[in-house]
């Protein structure tokens, strides 16, 4: 990303871009001559050579040892073949990442998600030209391996405020909204087979059904893709990207629901019902399994101030296992993994070492960000080597469906759901977020997994990658510009302040009070009652030592300045401190106190430790950074005042 | 609603309608908390809201009190604290926290907001003086860490972080100051300016219509 950032002249990026298509030109066949089936040639040989072991020739079954010269070089494929492949596909995938940024304009107006399927499908094309297998994306591969990283990474990073703000609205979308979909599409294509012609018209009901469940569902992976890169306000982003996480529960039990009895054929009301009782069980029971063991991690980073290298394993090791044990009885799988990540993220961060922080974070988002990748991929290259066929009125009637029932769906909820809201949406708002209803991967994999003896699950498949594909290229490619036509309030950047976070504590604190005076047992007054039993309870648990009784305004305040201090050495101390940009001091606004006076926070002696390693360290590197500029006066008075300041406060530390 | 010793009658009702922007219903609720607060009678008491046992838990249980008693929020120019105040006042206290309506226009919208900042405002400058120093900070981030039963240890926090924040704040509204001005303190528009961006007036609400009275009477 920083390449984008630095001048350079047009022959440095040329030169990379060469380097680059240099390099997938020597990936690529690689890739392609290591596919499944390209050593049904090799293996033979393999094998046969693995078994004489270097002495004797093929077939020779004598006992005889006839000395050949030592084998200094040998070739011996299959049994690095299995992670040799998966390495090399996740390199492609990240090689790909690579060059889309170095491309000049071209991230800019088209998505990555749609760049990283052609991508897909131009290799599955060259697979398939070269006359090989290619692989397909198993559903049991996406759901156990590519899906939870993306999951875990979205649920430790929700912004909780604006999600349990809105959580009535999102729940009202998620869970209504995919029932209406799920039905109105099932049911009115179930019509059109009817009426279809008569490869259609043995499709029942059922069938149709299920597969409108399939098609219904927001899908998670597809909107976080897209709606990262258009930076819309918080309000719509959260909107949609809760809607997509949390409708999880209602396409599980829709789905299992339809797929046991679409073989029946027929569906009683009480079996309904009992559907009805399996989606509170697969909910609940999917966000209990996820605080169960987001406490347990919790509990178990309180002891882990001795063995800080393996606290990152705790965390994602408990919360795999979450989805895992959800998926064992057919709960959420994706709940479970979102409430782990809520309930542990707070108690974990406040015991754990500042470098498990950042390893934590930036794990997730590189395997994220490579799960992600390999799923866009794999969809491209599945398109290509899936068995296809192709009907054109059930694949248009779909579409249409499709985006006929979103939008009336959205719009006829979100004028039930104003009448309850304080911040209307607003017609903008509404588009958006109908709009912004992507279908990925997820209907592809649930599509994919349907047996083929009940279901034309060809004909199915090809019409959910036609869905998947219009979503994800002609909406992905044309959120963008309308966001800016209709001029959607976009994302603040602005960096949380500790005026803000007093000022924001105040108006809790305000708005209790006042409810409480008005006898009104409101929203503030249930929150304020669970952080003061959190306070009071569960943080003497689950977080070690001092750190439990540490107020959130304090805790804040530490992590502020701590930041304040790393960003400080880090840049060498040019720019970004706000009293260097604008000259307001303490002087100005208490003019008797002199600066030395001020009292700085009492650390503990574990976090001065952390602060001085920190800034030791960083300061060395700075010397011999800063030794390269060309503008060393400067920088060496810079350096001064920059360095006297860190010991300062390094000083005021102790 | 019967004779004017329990309550407003029917042309009173839309008279303070008018005036605070709550519905009849909402009037009629908070009337009947009003009532339940002040035992029956005309007047509200400070004493009267130790009832509220809620309150006791909440660190600026005593700055929410005397905002009730502020008569700079009963909508005049006077300042200074009340003994008691009427069903009219409590109202009008009340009526900073009623949430936007969706028919209102832009500049009711922004009279609105200006009404629920001056609210906070009046709240944040406890000595009245018009002006939120660095003392009136202090105050302010003491009151919010009072939960803390370790705060001997930490009241060198208090100031620091009273500091830093007075010190961010000052620099987004001044920018650039030379070292030897002096800055009084913030005042009114200053205090605006600090809230820009942020939409107060969905964020300071209350939701009156579903005002029980409850089971209270400890």
């Amino acid at each position: 990303m920083w390449l984008g950032n630095l001048p350079r002249p047009s022959s440095r990026r040329g030169t990379y871009l060469f380097l680059l298509v240099f390099l997938l030109g020597t990936v690529l066949p690689l890739g392609v001559a290591s596919s499944p089936d390209s050593h049904g040639t090799d293996a033979p040989h393999d094998t046969k050579h693995e078994a004489s072991n270097g002495h004797g020739h093929h077939g020779n079954e004598s006992h005889t040892k006839v000395k050949k010269a030592f084998p200094v070089l040998n070739f011996e494929y299959e049994s690095v073949r299995l992670p040799f492949e998966i390495a090399l596909w996740i390199l492609l995938a990240s090689l790909m990442k690579l060059g889309f940024h170095l491309i000049p304009r071209l991230s800019s107006f088209v998505p990555e998600s749609c760049l990283l399927i052609v991508v897909g499908l131009l290799v599955g094309g060259l697979i398939k030209l070269v006359g090989e297998t290619s692989p397909v994306l198993h559903s049991q591969i996406f759901f156990l391996y590519l899906l939870p990283p993306i999951i875990l990474d979205a649920g430790y990073f929700l912004p909780i405020r604006p999600f349990s703000e809105n959580i009535g609205t999102i729940l009202v979308f998620a869970v209504i909204g995919t029932l209406w979909n799920s039905f109105f599409i099932g049911g009115l294509l179930y019509g059109v087979c009817q009426i279809g012609g008569k490869d259609l018209e043995k499709i029942g009901l059922l069938p149709n059904l299920l597969f409108g469940a399939i098609i219904s569902a927001v899908d998670p992976v597809a909107v976080l893709a897209v709606f990262e890169e258009i930076h819309i306000n918080e309000l719509l982003h959260i909107l949609v990207f809760g809607e997509s996480l949390l409708n999880d529960a209602v396409t599980v039990v829709l789905y299992h629901l339809f797929e046991e009895y679409a073989g029946i054929g027929s569906v009683t009301f009480l079996d309904v019902l009992l559907g009805f009782i399996c989606f509170f069980v697969v909910a609940l029971g999917g966000i209990f399994v996820g605080l169960a063991y987001g406490l347990l991690a919790a509990f178990t980073s309180r002891f882990t101030s001795h063995t800080r290298v393996i606290e990152p394993l705790f965390a994602f090791l408990y919360s795999y296992m979450a989805y895992l044990s959800a998926e064992v009885f057919h709960l959420s799988g994706i709940m479970a993994l979102i409430a782990c990540g809520v309930v542990m993220r707070p108690y974990i961060e406040a015991n754990i070492s500042h470098k498990s922080h950042t390893t934590i974070k930036y794990f997730l988002k590189m395997w994220s960000s490579v799960s992600e990748t390999l799923i866009f991929i794999f969809l491209g290259v599945s398109t290509v080597a899936g068995p296809h066929s192709w009907n054109w009125t059930f694949v248009i009637c779909t579409l249409v469906f499709c985006l006929v029932a979103r939008v009336l769906g959205v719009v006829g909820l979100t004028y039930i759901i104003n009448k309850f809201r304080i911040v209307k949406l607003t017609t903008k708002d509404q588009f958006i977020i109908a709009y912004g209803g992507l279908r990925g991967a997820i209907a592809f994999s649930l599509g994919y997994l349907l047996p083929p003896d009940h279901f034309p699950r060809d004909m199915f498949l090809t019409a959910i990658i036609t869905v998947i594909f219009f979503t994800v290229f002609v909406q992905g490619m044309t959120i963008q510009p309308l966001v800016d036509l209709l001029a959607v309030k976009k994302k603040q950047e602005t960096k949380r302040s500790i005026n803000e976070e007093i000022h924001s504590q105040f108006l809790d604190h305000l708005l209790t009070g006042i409810e409480d005076v008005c006898g009104h047992y409101g929203h503030h007054h249930w929150k304020d009652k669970l952080n003061r039993f959190n306070k009071k309870y569960i943080k003497k648990c689950l977080i070690a030592g001092d750190r439990s009784k540490e107020p959130q305004l304090i805790a804040f305040y530490h992590k502020m300045e701590m930041k304040q201090a790393i960003e400080l050495v880090e840049t060498g101390g040019i720019a970004k401190i706000p009293s260097a940009v604008s000259t307001v001091s303490m002087q100005n606004i208490q003019p008797k106190q002199k600066v030395a006076e001020r009292a700085l926070p009492q650390l503990s002696k574990g976090k001065e430790e952390e602060i001085r390693k920190i800034l030791r360290t960083n300061l060395q590197k700075t010397r011999q950074r800063s030794h390269s500029l060309h503008f060393m006066e400067e920088c060496d008075d810079l350096k001064a005042t920059c360095t006297s300041l860190v010991f300062i406060v390094v000083q005021g530390l102790t | 609603m019967g004779a004017s010793q329990s309550g407003p009658d029917t042309r009173e009702l839309r008279e303070l309608s008018e005036k605070t922007g709550f519905s009849i219903d909402q009037i009629e609720n908070l009337n009947r908390r009003f009532q339940q607060l002040s035992k029956n009678k005309e007047n509200l008491r400070r004493e009267d809201f130790d009832k509220v046992t809620d309150l006791d838990v909440n660190p600026i249980r005593a700055q929410i009190i005397e905002a009730f008693f502020d008569k700079r929020n009963f909508g005049g120019t006077q300042t200074g604290p009340v003994e008691e105040i009427n069903f009219e006042q409590f109202l009008t206290v009340m009526s900073h926290f009623r949430p936007v309506k969706t028919r209102m226009t832009e500049e009711q919208i922004a009279s609105l907001r200006k009404e629920k900042l001056q609210f906070l405002f009046n709240m944040y400058d406890i000595d009245a003086d018009g002006k939120i120093s660095l003392e009136d900070y202090r105050h302010l981030v003491e009151d919010l860490l009072s939960r803390n039963p370790h705060l001997g240890k930490e009241s060198a926090s208090v100031t620091s972080i009273a500091d830093a924040a007075m010190l961010e704040a000052v620099t987004i509204i001044k920018g650039q100051m030379e070292p030897h001005q002096v800055y009084e303190g913030m005042t009114f528009e200053d205090f605006v300016k600090i809230w820009e961006g942020i939409d107060i007036e969905t964020k300071m609400h209350v939701r009156f219509l579903n005002v029980e009275t409850p089971h209270f009477c400890k």
